[in-house]
């Protein structure tokens, strides 16, 4: 059976459902666990002190954020290369979740910047491409609410969607490519000796397989919900023509 | 409770916003979805 079988909208349907409820029982389980250790069971950090502990909230949304938008990306492609309806209402159903991301990525970052910077806010390369990663968060959502033909409003959000991919990217990698700024490298990496300490490792893991859960989730209803409410409008369209 | 010392208030303006900002999202996700469900078996049964 071919992969895209899936995306029929009624097997979707069928697969999902299960699948939804386990990836939300997953979520919280997993939230529940890591911030409870993260939030009453890990040491303050010897600079940081107790502001350590927004790491388990900031890191998680900050990844989903950017990851949110390549999810976006790969459903957008499918769309404008095989016209599959799901995959354009998956991406519109992301939208709003990375949003939430990135705003908790942001708020959680600039009050975690006050006491260790010594400012909420300072146009460093990181800083400024996820502002911009969250204005084109917004700007995808207000394309697909404008335009009243489904079709037209996948194709131009997709659009969107590739362009935006590039603030993605520098969201990612902006420390990188320029080596400068407040904000510090990635907090979690494959080089062992550039991640966090072994005793915040773990809660924060957790926490980010609760991040990972939750976006699946809410991901998978919100599409089941855009899917029905296509086919309300089809059917309502169909009923008046008759 | 831990004791967050002088940083308390910063620690728990972020753990408060972020739980908002996620229940929000929850909350607004289930109920268009069993707002859009309804309206479906609404126009199903005609």
């Amino acid at each position: 059976m071919s992969i895209w079988e899936y995306a029929n909208p009624k097997r979707f349907m069928d697969w999902t459902a299960p699948v939804m409820r386990v990836a939300f029982a997953v979520a919280a389980a997993c939230l529940v666990v890591g911030l409870i250790w993260g939030f009453f069971f890990t040491p303050d950090e010897t600079r940081q002190g107790s502001t350590v502990k927004i790491i388990y909230l900031h890191v998680p949304s900050a990844l989903m954020a950017i990851n949110a938008w390549f999810m976006m990306l790969v459903t957008s492609l499918v769309w404008l290369v095989r016209r599959h309806h799901v995959s354009a209402l998956a991406a519109r159903a992301a939208g709003p979740i990375g949003l939430a991301m990135t705003v908790i990525a942001l708020i959680t970052g600039a009050i975690w910047g006050s006491p260790m910077w010594g400012t909420y806010w300072a146009w460093d390369p990181r800083l400024t491409s996820f502002l911009i990663l969250f204005l084109f968060y917004l700007g995808y959502i207000a394309l697909w609410a404008a335009i009243e033909d489904a079709d037209t409003a996948a194709d131009l959000t997709s659009v969107l969607c590739l362009v935006g991919s590039v603030f993605a990217i520098l969201s990612r990698y902006a420390v990188n490519f320029w080596n400068q700024g407040l904000h510090q490298g990635a907090s979690l990496s494959l080089d062992k000796e550039e991640n966090v300490a072994d005793v915040f490792y773990i809660p924060l893991l957790i926490c980010i397989a609760g991040f990972v859960a939750l976006f699946v989730a809410l991901v998978l209803l919100r599409t089941r919900t855009e899917i029905r409410a296509r086919r309300t409008a089809a059917l309502i369209a169909r009923s008046q023509r008759a | 409770m831990p004791d967050l010392g002088k940083y308390a208030f910063e620690v728990l303006t972020a753990y408060a916003g972020s739980i908002a900002v996620l229940a929000v999202l929850i909350g607004a996700s289930l109920r268009r979805s069993r707002r859009v469900k309804a309206a479906l078996e609404a126009v199903e049964r005609g």
